[in-house]
This record gives C-alpha cells, sequence and structure tokens, in this order.
C-alpha cells in the first residue's frame, strides 16, 4: 500500500501531465478529422457512381487521394509533413507539433469510415426523401446523415482508439503524453512500474471510449 | 392527366438493357390507374421516369399540358411533390418519428417545419389511422401501419398524382385490403389521381379503373378493367389472370 502511495507521490503528476497531453492530441486531432472527414465522406457517397449525383472523375481522383493519404505510414508522414507543421503551429514538438500530422493521418480514415456508414442507409429511404422533392444538400443533411449518425458514432470509437495508437508513436518523436512516458521511462530506462501504470491508464480509455461510443450509439439509434 | 409519348429508357452497362420500349400512355385525371406486368417488365422504370427519379431516354412526359422531361432544379423538386410516391419498401426514415417522416415534404419545400405544418401532418397520419402513433419509430410499427405512414407522407407533398410501387406487395392480406381501402376512399375524396404498379391482378381487380399490361417494357393491352378483364388479348395478361396454365 505505501509503496503504491509513494509510486504516486513519485510519478503522480508525470502521469497526469501525460495523460492530460494525450486527451488533449486525442479529441483535438479526431475532432477535426471529423469535421473534415465528414465533409469528405459526404462528398465521396454522393459522387459515387449510384449516387445522389454521380460525378465521375471527382470521385476517382479523391478516392485516389484518401487511399494514397491512408496508405502512409504515420510514422513517416509525421516527419515528412514538419515543414507544414511548422508553418501551421509554430512547432514540430510537443502536443501542438502533432496535432497537424495526426489530422492529416486521420482524416482519410475518417473519410472512408464515414463514406461506409452513409452507404449504408437503404437506398429507398434517401429515394423517398428524393421523391419528396428534397435538394441534395437538404437529403444530406436531414436524411442521409441523421440516418448514419447511430453508425458514425460507432465508427468514433474505432477512430479513437486508432488515433490512440498515432499519439503513442508520436510519443517517440517527443510529443508527449502516455506514449512518451511509456518509451522514456519503461524502455529507456527500465521502469517497468512506470510503464505498466501507463498501459493500464491506456487500457482503461479504452474501454471508456468504446462503452461510451457504444452506449451513445445504442441510445440515438431508434431501429 | 399525364401522357406519357414515346417513352424509351435504356440502361447502359455490360449489357444494354431496354427496360422501357417506346411506352405511350394516357392517364386520365382523378382516375386509379393500373400498370400490371411481369417482375422485370420495366413498371418500377416507368414510374421512376414519371417522377424522374429516373431520366428517359427518349420520349415525354407531359403532365397537365406541361412537358416535364426535361425539368431541373427547383421545378423538378416542386414536380416532384406534385406526383407524390409510394414504395414497396415504404422508404421511410428510420431515426425519426412517424410524424417527422410525415413533416419531411414541408422541410423539403421549405427548409422548415411550422407548427401548421406539424398540425396538418397529423390530420393526415389521423387520416390513415394513425393518430396515436405519431410518436413511435419505424422500427415499432407493423408493415401496414409504415405503409400507412408513407401514405400520409405523400398526402403532405400535396400531391395530385399519387404513385404506387408494388406498395402492397411487401404487406400481408389484411394489411393490404386495408391499405387498398385508404388510397380508394383518398382518390374518392380528394380527387387525386393513383397510378398502381402491381403484378397481381387481385390488386387492379380491387382499386383500379383502368389498367395498362406492360411486357418486356411495352404495353401490350390496355383499357378499362372491366374490358380487358373480360375479353383478354394478350397471353401475359390472360397468364396473369390465371387464365392461362403456366404449367404446361
Ligand atoms: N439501374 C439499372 N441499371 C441497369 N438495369 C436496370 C436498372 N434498373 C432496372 N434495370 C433493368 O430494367 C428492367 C426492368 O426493371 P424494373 O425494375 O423496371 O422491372 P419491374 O417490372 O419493376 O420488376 P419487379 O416486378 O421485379 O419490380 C430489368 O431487366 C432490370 O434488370
Ligand atoms: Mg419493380
Amino acid at each position: 500500500m505505501s509503496s503504491l502511495s509513494s509510486f504516486f507521490a513519485q510519478y503522480g503528476s508525470l502521469l497526469g501531465q501525460g495523460l492530460a497531453d494525450t486527451l488533449v492530441m486525442l479529441f483535438v486531432s479526431t475532432a477535426f478529422s471529423y469535421v473534415i472527414g465528414i465533409f469528405l465522406g459526404v462528398v465521396l457517397c454522393v459522387t459515387a457512381p449510384r449516387g445522389l449525383r454521380p460525378m465521375r472523375a471527382l470521385n476517382a481522383v479523391l478516392g485516389w487521394v484518401v487511399n494514397i493519404g491512408r496508405s502512409i505510414p504515420f510514422i513517416i508522414l509525421l516527419v515528412s509533413v514538419f515543414p507544414i507543421t511548422r508553418a501551421l503551429v509554430g512547432t514540430t514538438t510537443g502536443v501542438q507539433g502533432v496535432i497537424p500530422p495526426l489530422v492529416l493521418s486521420t482524416t482519410p480514415f475518417v473519410a472512408r469510415m464515414v463514406e461506409q456508414s452513409l452507404a449504408e442507409v437503404p437506398r429507398d429511404a434517401i429515394e423517398a426523401a428524393e421523391a419528396c422533392g428534397a435538394s441534395i444538400p437538404r437529403i444530406v443533411v436531414s436524411a442521409l446523415l441523421p440516418e448514419a449518425l447511430p453508425s458514425i458514432v460507432r465508427g468514433v470509437s474505432i477512430t479513437l482508439i486508432a488515433v490512440l495508437g498515432y499519439t503513442a508513436i508520436a510519443g517517440a518523436v517527443g510529443a508527449g503524453g502516455l506514449g512518451d512516458i511509456a518509451i522514456r521511462y519503461g524502455y529507456y530506462r527500465y521502469q517497468d512500474e512506470v510503464m505498466i501504470a501507463t498501459l493500464v491508464l491506456i487500457v482503461i480509455l479504452v474501454q471508456v471510449i468504446q462503452s461510451t461510443c457504444d452506449a451513445i450509439a445504442k441510445k440515438i439509434d431508434h431501429r | 392527366m399525364i401522357s406519357l409519348e414515346h417513352l424509351c429508357k435504356t440502361f447502359e452497362g455490360g449489357n444494354e438493357v431496354h427496360a422501357l420500349n417506346d411506352v405511350s400512355l394516357t392517364i386520365p385525371t382523378g382516375d386509379v390507374f393500373g400498370i400490371i406486368g411481369i417482375s422485370g417488365a420495366g413498371k418500377s422504370t416507368l414510374v421512376r421516369c414519371l417522377n424522374l427519379l429516373e431520366r428517359p431516354t427518349s420520349g415525354r412526359v407531359v403532365v397537365d399540358g406541361v412537358d416535364v422531361t426535361n425539368l431541373k432544379g427547383a421545378a423538378l423538386r416542386e414536380y416532384r411533390r406534385h406526383v407524390a410516391m409510394i414504395f414497396q419498401g415504404f422508404g421511410l426514415l428510420a431515426q425519426k418519428t412517424a410524424l417527422e417522416n410525415v413533416c419531411f415534404p414541408y422541410l423539403a419545400s421549405t427548409g422548415k417545419v411550422t407548427t401548421e405544418n406539424r398540425e396538418e401532418a397529423l390530420g393526415y397520419l389521423d387520416r390513415v389511422g394513425l393518430a396515436d402513433r405519431a410518436g413511435s419509430y419505424p422500427a415499432q410499427l407493423s408493415g401496414g401501419q409504415k405503409q400507412r405512414v408513407a401514405i400520409a407522407r405523400a398526402l403532405a407533398c400535396h400531391p395530385d398524382y399519387i404513385l404506387c410501387d408494388e406498395a402492397t406487395s411487401a404487406l400481408d392480406p389484411a394489411s393490404t385490403a386495408q391499405v387498398l381501402r385508404l388510397l380508394r376512399t383518398i382518390n374518392a375524396e380528394t380527387g387525386v389521381t393513383i397510378i398502381v404498379i402491381t403484378h397481381s391482378m387481385q390488386v387492379v381487380e380491387d382499386i383500379c379503373k383502368d389498367v395498362a399490361v406492360l411486357v418486356s417494357g411495352k404495353v401490350v393491352e390496355q383499357g378499362s378493367v372491366a374490358e380487358v378483364f373480360a375479353n383478354p388479348q394478350h397471353e401475359v395478361t390472360r397468364q396473369l389472370l390465371g387464365k392461362e396454365s403456366w404449367n404446361e
């Protein structure tokens, strides 16, 4: 017991700071990714060959861009966009410095997830909305997105957990956060108990994310 | 009155499908008009060309004297409410209540749903016998109830024509009878023209005044239901009427 309290006395604030950094990286970059990713997902879905407004060239080009974004390993992306990151946020280290590459890497992932969720909406419901004389923006806002929302929310948990993994990688290049602590203390200094503590925190975080998103999705899904 | 003039629809792709092949039809105002045919005959394509969910490859759709074939934008959306549609699969939004679904046409036309709109929508729900289910979600309703919500939604479009594509095909006999009766009284009370797409002669017999028989994208026979039933000319009509065995 006393060893546990002395552990927290020694590392508590370090772990607290790490957790806070991780949460900021996680939620800020995921939020930005969803703002852009939902837009891209909607464009992909609407311009698809059997979509509301098929546009072959745009759909193909956007699909390519998204795929390329998804194929670049995060660590490569992270270092290769340093100039852009510096221009955007003035630094390439710390929590701030890792948010632009996180957004860049997560957005294509989100775009595909959202596209998938939108594609699952039954076609006849959307056609019925069209037959009621709704414009395409109206269908997207009042039919397509609300119908897909439970599925999008389930996707959010998958995205958050994937981004959590990225933040740990980002930790390796000095972004801070739990991943950074695990590597610095656990790997370089052989302080197993610090590493275990960060892992426990990460596991709890994953569980909380998963069950929160599931609960929200369940609550808003009327099917 | 709706006139279809030499309507053709060809689907491109691996092999071309001539879903509609020079279809000409006149549907008088106030009629209950049946379009019957076996699966793949082109019935859905025909109604979808009527409300322009599908663009005809050639030919014209003339509604109340206006050629609507090339309508676009706001005029097209306005026209679509003029010819409301009911689907086999109901087409309700699963995340919206019955009332919200019925209010959708107002949202589509003005971008908002006013208190008066909501009251009117409740009136339509009452009209289809579902006033007490206004707050229910589609998943909580039976097939027949869902289709009646869809009918209320069609009414909220203030249509002069209602297109029904296999509206009762997914329903049991009791719900089918209820929905057909409802459509017939709506036609009698409001004078709205109803176009009924079906593969069931029973449905035609129950509510239609006139009928056209569609075979492989062509109209092979048309006339009043009494005439066609009494003296079917085409083999497929006789088959559909059960006057010719398919088991030979
Ligand atoms: N989007 C499409 N692309 C290619 N072919 C199509 C398309 N829609 C319909 N068809 C073809 O057009 C023909 C007519 O189809 P349609 O759906 O109009 O038939 P239907 O009479 O409504 O049949 P059912 O009773 O099964 O609903 C079929 O051969 C079908 O395969
Ligand atoms: Mg059909």
